[in-house]
């Protein structure tokens, strides 16, 4: 019993782990432009599939499509910003709101369009197997993709906090105005934060496909948990966002364990909705 | 907004003629189907506006209201042979009640925070109904046949009832918003959407009045959802439940302006037709293409027209003058 208990809460961490990464890009551009790009995950989806593709057309193997989800997710981010987030910066609040539900909505039934929407796997990758603690079983892929997820999170908090260019982006998140009259250049600041938030779900996608089915709808259940994350953890913040995400981690798992398997998003929903009534600005948020 | 010049009423009464004139035109199932559609789309839309519109609570759930409804009536009436209509108004009560109790938690909540809680709220209410044995879960319940008449709400032979009944809805929907608009709460409502602090100053609670926005809202979507299921006479989570449709309530509404009495009919009349014209079409080949197009109409309109097509009209009108 007590056994199984630790095998959830270990599954429930190496998922957290990855949602953290998820959320970390979600938040960056929810911080500094107050926009929810509701695309997030259709990001990831598409990230899976840019994996699966490279593995199946030229055997190239998940581990090594990182470099390449994350260069073009990043241009992915630099052109929606470009072409359309930055239209909707002054206009009104659900333009800012919906711009982004477009984009999903569009890129999720592209893919249907383009791959069917049933699911593929990537069949051989090079890192498969478990290793065994005792009774603890850990998969190898899903260990890799966590400690991963983590290195990538400290190294993007170690640029946000040292870097001249992170500083000048938690500078925006903290005051846009003052950060322009500091000689900020807040335009380039919103282009490089949303390039590297959907950067970091490019990451998580690679790291995702190495393990989990890839379908067209993947991104819908991983973009409203992100969301959760994200609001959870509080507005903006990256620290709350990855505290927040082995926290949902770890409570859909044990909720999947000691109620329904069915009900474990409905259980990371209600969740989240108890703490923003107790706490409307999220756990880290101000 | 209260004062209507005489050619508007004109216009209003020219439109509505139309409308009821058109099944006695156009003969065809299939554009019966589509302005069905497009009044309850528009009915949604309307309702929608009411939180969305005027007091900024920008709903991504309105299908939990819509499932309330048609779940309810169709449940009272496989299990306890209550007529549909009866199940209309326990449906439209049911859903009022559960928006009230998840506002009572939300109402503190802004923009985003809202838009997502409301999001969250709906996927529960949709995980719940696709496990509940009782009514149906994933497989999802068909509707007692009843020999069709008004009173029975269901009509085998011909669809023209039922486009008859939501354009009832439809006006009456619009008719109830027009007047909570014109009236004290449709002022309190967009001071608080304008400034929660000053509102808030005036002495306008803040919670209460957005808590019977909620409410109102609920009981027409609701409706809306037991005319559904009245119409279509099957139902299953994945077709009253899912995110797509509070999606589209929103759009139907943001397409033709948000925050105006008559923006989200223009939003539906637009919207609904393409959409179901479009899947026609392309038939089952071109699954898909048709939510592609919508999501190009989403960008460019937030990007370029984000006053909707209203707000274009009216720019136009006023240039006209």
């Amino acid at each position: 019993m007590s056994e199984q208990l630790i095998q959830q809460l270990v599954n429930g961490l190496l998922i957290g782990f990855l949602y953290s990464l998820i959320a970390i890009g979600l938040t960056m551009i929810w911080g500094v432009m107050n926009i929810i790009n509701f695309a997030h995950g259709d990001f990831l989806m598409l990230s899976m599939f840019i994996s699966f593709w490279l593995y199946t057309l030229y055997g190239l193997d998940p581990i090594f499509s990182i470099p390449v989800c994350t260069g073009l997710l990043f241009l992915l981010g630099l052109l929606i910003y470009k072409y359309l987030v930055s239209k909707v910066m002054t206009g009104p609040a659900l333009a800012q709101l919906v711009v982004t539900f477009g984009v999903s909505i569009f890129i999720a039934n592209a893919a249907v369009l383009l791959w069917t929407p049933d699911f593929k796997m990537i069949e051989k990758p090079l890192l498969t197997g478990t290793w065994s603690f005792g009774t603890i079983q850990l998969s190898i892929p899903k260990v890799v993709a966590s400690a991963g997820s983590v290195l990538v999170s400290l190294a993007l908090f170690l640029f946000l906090r040292k870097s001249k260019t992170g500083k000048a982006i938690l500078a925006t998140e903290m005051n846009r105005n003052s950060a322009l009259l500091m000689g900020v250049n807040t335009d380039r600041v919103n282009a490089l934060s949303f390039a590297i938030g959907s950067a970091l779900v490019g990451i998580a996608g690679a790291f995702l496909s190495m393990y989990y089915y890839i379908y067209p709808g993947v991104g819908g259940t991983f973009g409203l948990i992100s969301f959760c994350i994200v609001a959870l953890g509080g507005f903006g913040s990256i620290e709350g966002a990855f505290i927040a995400g082995i926290l949902i981690g770890i409570v859909q798992t044990l909720g999947g364990y000691f109620f329904d398997p069915a009900y474990k998003y409905a259980i990371v929903f209600a969740l989240y909705l108890v703490t923003v009534w107790i706490r409307p600005q999220g756990l880290l948020g101000w | 907004m209260g004062k209507f010049t005489p050619r508007q009423i004109a216009l209003y009464v020219v439109v509505l003629v139309a409308l009821i004139a058109f099944p006695l035109v156009v003969k065809g199932t299939f554009p019966t189907h589509v302005m069905i559609m497009f009044f309850m789309f528009a009915m949604m839309g309307v309702a929608w506006n009411l939180l969305g519109g005027y007091a900024a609570m920008f709903s991504f759930g309105q299908a939990a209201f819509f499932g309330i409804g048609a779940y309810t009536s169709t449940i009272l009436l496989m299990n306890y042979h209550v007529n549909p209509w009866i199940g209309l108004v326990v449906g439209g009560i049911l859903a009022a009640l559960t928006g009230a109790a998840i506002g009572i938690p939300c109402s503190n909540l802004r923009g985003h925070y809202f838009a997502i809680a409301s999001i969250a709220f709906a996927e529960i209410v949709r995980i719940c109904f696709n496990n509940w044995k009782f009514v149906g879960a994933a497989e999802g319940l068909s509707l007692p046949l009843l020999p069709e008449s008004l009173g029975n709400f269901m009509f085998h032979s011909t669809k023209v009832p039922y486009y008859y009944i939501m354009l009832a809805f439809l006006v009456l929907s619009i008719f109830i918003c027009w007047y909570i608009t014109v009236n004290r709460g449709g002022f309190y409502l967009r001071a608080i959407k304008e400034s929660h602090e000053l509102a808030k100053g005036m002495g306008i609670s803040f919670v209460r009045y957005r808590l019977y926005a909620i409410m109102v809202s609920a009981f027409l979507t609701a409706m809306a959802g037991t005319f559904y299921a009245q119409y279509i006479l099957y139902l299953d989570p994945e077709s009253v439940l899912i995110l797509p449709i509070s999606v589209q309530v929103v759009l139907v509404a943001m397409l033709g302006g948000a925050g105006t009495i008559m923006g989200p009919v223009i939003g539906a009349v637009i919207l609904i037709p393409l959409s179901e014209y479009t899947r026609v079409w392309l038939g089952t080949k071109g699954t898909g293409v048709d939510m592609m197009l919508y999501g190009v109409l989403i960008m460019l309109i937030s990007a370029y027209q984000p006053k909707g097509v209203w707000g274009l009209l009216t720019a136009i009108g006023k240039r006209a003058k």
